[in-house]
């Protein structure tokens, strides 16, 4: 029961802050990022070259995950 | 959680990646392995809001490595997997689904995952939540590479959940999270390695036998990036990554990057990665002996091990203006030279007696080169 309330609570005021957020002003504004644009600041640009490096050091290493990029980068449209 | 992100609504609209083809190819020399890579890969559009993309890649290998090598024949086999994907933009929400098949002689995996992206707070962060199923059906070839005899030792199944945060900093910098949980259940243990353990009837001074692995494993692994884009046209990347399991292993990742391109036909790329790890609570390079305790490992892969890399790219644009119905065309070279250190996972393949007493021999290393060549056409 405990447990149910604190994620009700959970995703309530993730929500609430959310929407809220939408009405953050970018401070980096849209015609600011020309350079993260660029190619060269994108997290992955060539996808199968890291998926095959990451697959070389997953069957050699004990570790595993996390190495993927969250989205593509600025968002400039 | 999924629906509190969804709550998050933006009236202009976020755009898709241009259509790309790649013909790639790989090869991985050390260690005793050699590893040739080919793979072909497609994505299109088929409207602005909704792509499809199919990947096919062909490992063959040869050789095996030195635990391996320590019991066994040299292998020879073949891995075909098979990859397709479609992509569905709504506003600032990406939604993919993709679907892997991985066919080795002994050994199938399937792969099913789903995830989306959400660009929010005026496109200066985007949120990525996923999640992937597989189901492995797990074997051992006890015949020859030319004559296989496969035995089927047991399934495992794994589920893969992840959650990544990209956020502009500046008009220069820009960051991210990533966290990955992920579990297994099943058949883990590798079955062409083996424990050895002290049996002073063997003239070696020591047997080989089974692994015993627990049936579950669960890891947590967390990634912070940051790349930061220099006074002149070149960009530098900083990785580290914390990672974590129930069998006892902590490793840590250390990452630099730097990308700097000449005019708009040449990218060079210069790369430095170390890795460290622990090794796992049941493994052991030398057991006192045999059943000495419930779980036993000797896989190198669990043993206490760091590595360093060092790594060069360069990417040429033969079509950097476009032709025809191509925007650009790029051909790009990969080189890594990979030293393979372990601190308690000793060569049995190369020393033993008379000079060398069980637990004596030298400490391994090796190692390994990493080509890549691949050509990319964008339309």
């Amino acid at each position: 029961m405990r447990c149910s309330q604190i994620v009700m609570s959970g995703t309530l005021l993730c929500a609430v802050l959310l929407s809220s957020a939408c009405s953050i002003q970018p401070w980096v504004k849209p015609y600011e990022r020309d350079r993260l644009a660029d190619p060269i600041m994108a997290w992955d640009r060539d996808a199968i070259s890291s998926a095959y490096m990451d697959h070389i050091r997953e069957s050699r290493e004990g570790s595993r995950g996390a190495t993927g990029g969250a989205g593509g980068g600025c968002g400039c449209n | 959680m999924i629906a509190a992100l969804l709550l998050v609504r933006s009236t202009s609209a976020d755009v898709l990646p241009d259509n790309r083809a790649d013909v790639f190819w790989s090869k991985y020399s050390g260690g005793g392995m050699d590893i040739t890579g080919y793979s072909a890969t497609a994505r299109a559009k088929i409207t602005e809001n909704f792509a499809v993309e199919a990947n096919y890649f062909v490992d063959k290998v040869s050789g095996a490595s030195v635990d391996v090598l320590s019991q066994a024949s040299v292998i020879k086999d073949e891995r075909k997997q098979k990859s397709g994907t479609i992509e569905y933009l709504r506003d600032k929400t990406t939604y993919t689904a993709s679907y892997t098949s991985s066919v080795e002689r002994d050994y199938i995996s399937n792969t099913a995952s789903i995830s989306l992206s959400q660009d929010m707070f005026g496109d200066l962060t985007t949120v990525t939540l996923g999640f992937a199923n597989t189901q492995n059906k797990v074997g051992e070839n006890n015949g020859t590479a030319n004559d296989p005899n496969v035995a089927w030792l047991g399934h495992a199944l794994t589920r893969a959940y992840s959650g990544g945060v990209s956020q502009i900093i500046t008009k220069n910098f820009i960051a991210g999270l990533n966290l990955q949980v992920i579990t297994d259940a099943g058949f883990l243990a590798n079955p062409y390695r083996s424990i050895r353990y002290l049996d002073p009837t063997n003239p070696k001074g020591y047997s080989l036998g089974t692994q015993v692995y627990p049936d579950t494993h669960t890891s947590t692994a967390v990634q912070l990036q940051g790349k930061y884009y220099l006074p002149y046209r070149a960009a530098v990347t900083a990785i580290y990554r914390y990672y974590t399991d129930t069998w006892g292993v902590r490793g840590n990742t250390y990452e630099v990057d730097y990308t700097h391109p000449v005019a708009n036909r040449w990218i060079f790329e210069g790369r430095l990665r170390y890795y460290k790890q622990t090794a796992a609570t049941f493994y052991s390079d030398l057991f006192p002996f045999a059943g000495s305790q419930n779980f036993t490992a000797r896989d190198q892969n669990l043993a206490s091990l760091d590595n360093s890399t060092i790594g060069a790219k360069v990417t040429y644009a033969f079509w950097p203006e476009g032709w025809k119905v191509f925007k650009r065309g790029t051909v790009t070279f990969d080189a890594s030279r990979i030293r393979f250190n372990y601190s308690d996972f000793r060569n049995i393949k190369d020393f033993g007696l008379p000079d060398y007493a069980p637990g004596e021999e030298p400490l391994y290393k090796f190692n390994a080169n990493v080509f890549q060549v691949f050509v990319s056409v964008y339309f």
